[in-house]
């Protein structure tokens, strides 16, 4: 790699051992990915927390935070002291809610590691945004802003939907990233790799958050980490429906940029999206499509009985609060059932202002924060049965819970919880 | 044909090591993909559903998933049940950097397709720094082979 002065110098030493064994671990990266050179960035979205069994012990039997962030954010075994953050970074989500440990089976050991590390994590200056979507909670990327971000629904949201610049960045490399200020210029930080290789064409409506769900889900099954073009539109997708649809094509495929003509910032057109590229091929999406994506995301439902509806994968917005709100109003919900909506702790806030969480709650439901069932491994003791609206989640909650899950619309997981059964089908 | 043939590629992570490869048309998810204590694949729809890839010659096409990537493929290496050597051919950043912290040689860019050249137990010797691996095909392994799994294995780790 070709190195500038100010990084020849943090690999050199000149600003302690943990900015040198960052930018040593941004080199092999760099290399490792055939890169040329590093470029600046001043937005950092990762992780550094430590409630998951394997980091605790290994904080436990190496030398606290800084042995975790030492191994895991910057690839070093020997253990070196780290110094705060040089550029703005954002805490991605967390391991548990300690707000809610007792009805996650969390025990206070945790809670106190938790607390251990957001302490740390606060002393660096890391932002304790805690969430997978930053973009909901202040930190807007703006169009041609270098980030290095992981959480790769967050990605592809601020890729496609903002026109920021990221690749879907490690634990590790945004380790590095927060002491230097530096991430490989590479993939998708590039104009040329930024264009569109496959054509989408819509031959049916997409209009709820989770046609949007099961079409992003299709499409990473198809064009896997490539950059589809999405053309005709028949509704004005919203912030909640292109976080959906994003997340669901990063989890089936490894899709972290896509274009929807007319409506994402670098495709006003569809040469625009294409540049001078060539779309590699055609693929249209209609009924036999989306009937496929559903069977997909609800391969291991079987049972009818519902034990637990959760909510908020990607974390949820308050729009999205204040919708199952007026589906819940009055409701009560079966006592056979739980209803865990996540969101991030600062929406909780509005949430709680706005009576939202109240009517949740007399419902007989519960709002969370920081983190997530899949995540955070934290579903309700004895859950056999769950019921999701997120494609993402209903991809991943079965095989890392081992349960059975049901996607569908907010609407259908809402009389899910209310009723116990599952009674959603493909409308 | 002869018993044992040449693949040259671009070197990800330096190091050589030999062992048994494991092979998948199927790109792998790190995080809600593996069970990276115990090097096993946990995809519900995986054709490598419940195998493990501790101490084999990976061969993949490449990473898909979450961007927690990396640091499940971290655990398994510190958990002692990584991969051996990673073989794939769709560079991403994930991978990248999954390569990276495996410590583990680690090649891409081949001269010919490895997934069409390479079969789950056939022998192969990676040495990531010359841009070689020499591939005996199942048929033809030896005793040498099979005792090298019973001994232990012949590894140069590239990175610290």
């Amino acid at each position: 790699m070709i190195l500038r002065d100010d990084e020849k110098a943090m690999l050199a030493g000149d600003e302690g051992p943990a900015v040198r064994k960052a930018m040593d671990l941004l080199v092999r990266y760099g290399e490792a990915l055939g890169a040329q050179y590093l470029v600046d960035t001043r937005n950092v979205a990762g992780t550094i927390g430590a409630t998951t069994p394997f980091l605790r012990q290994y904080g436990d039997r190496n030398g606290g935070m800084d042995a975790v962030f030492s191994e895991f954010n910057l690839d070093s075994a020997e253990v070196v002291s780290i110094p705060k953050v040089k550029v703005f970074s954002s805490h991605l989500q967390q391991g548990i809610d300690p707000r809610q440990a007792e009805r996650q089976g969390i025990s206070e050991d945790v809670v106190r590691i938790y607390e251990t590390g957001q302490a740390y994590s606060s002393s660096l200056g890391v932002q304790p945004l805690n969430t997978c979507t930053p973009y909901q909670v202040g930190n807007v990327p703006v169009k041609g802003e270098h980030c290095a971000w992981m959480e790769s629904s967050a990605v592809i949201y601020i890729n496609s939907v903002l026109g920021a610049r990221t690749n879907a960045e490690g634990r590790e490399s945004t380790g590095a990233a927060m002491l230097t200020g530096k991430i490989p210029y590479w993939g998708l930080h590039i104009d040329e790799n930024r264009r569109g290789t496959h054509l989408i064409q819509l031959d049916i409506e997409v209009s709820t958050t989770a046609d949007w769900g099961l079409l992003g889900y299709w499409i990473g099954e198809q064009v896997q980490d490539r950059i589809p073009v999405i053309e005709g539109l028949s509704h004005q997708p919203n912030l909640a429906r292109l976080k959906h649809f994003g997340a669901a094509a990063a989890s089936s495929g490894g899709v972290e940029m896509f274009h929807l003509v007319g409506v994402t910032p670098e495709a006003r057109t569809r040469e625009d999206a294409f540049g001078s590229r060539k779309p590699e091929g055609t693929l249209r999406f209609g009924e036999a499509e989306r009937r496929w994506a559903y069977e997909q995301v609800n391969l291991t439902a079987r049972d009818a009985e519902v034990d637990f509806v959760m909510l908020g994968c990607p974390h949820y917005s308050l729009e999205q609060i204040w919708e199952v709100c007026q589906l819940l109003e009055g409701q009560r919900l079966s006592p056979n059932t739980e209803l865990w909506i996540f969101t991030a702790a600062s929406i909780k806030q509005l949430a709680d202002l706005a009576g939202y969480t109240r009517i949740i709650e007399q419902a007989g439901g519960h709002v969370m924060t920081d983190t997530c069932s899949a995540i955070g491994k934290v579903v309700p003791k004895g859950t056999k049965v769950a019921a999701v609206d997120s494609a993402k989640q209903a991809h991943y909650l079965p095989a890392i819970m081992g349960i059975q899950a049901w996607f569908g619309t907010t609407a259908d997981c809402v009389q899910a919880a209310i009723e116990g059964r599952w009674r959603g089908v493909l409308k | 044909m002869s018993e044992t043939f040449i693949l040259r590629g671009r070197k990800v992570v330096g190091g050589r090591f030999e062992g048994e490869a494991l092979v998948t048309r199927d790109r792998i998810s790190g995080w809600g993909g593996i069970d990276p204590r115990s090097g096993t694949v946990i995809e519900t729809r995986h054709e490598l559903k419940g195998i493990s890839f501790a101490g084999k010659v990976l061969v993949f096409p490449g990473a898909k998933g979450s961007s927690g990537w990396s640091s499940q493929f971290h655990i398994a290496r510190l958990a002692g049940v990584a991969p051996g050597a990673m073989l794939f051919n769709e560079m991403t950043a994930k991978m990248g950097l999954g390569a990276v912290v495996v410590h583990a040689p680690a090649m891409t860019d081949f001269d010919e397709d490895p997934l069409e050249r390479i079969r789950t137990g056939d022998w192969v010797r990676v040495d990531a720094d010359t841009g070689t691996i020499e591939v005996t095909p199942r048929e033809h392994r030896s005793n040498r082979h099979l005792s090298a799994v019973a001994t232990g294995l012949d590894r140069t780790p590239g990175q610290p």
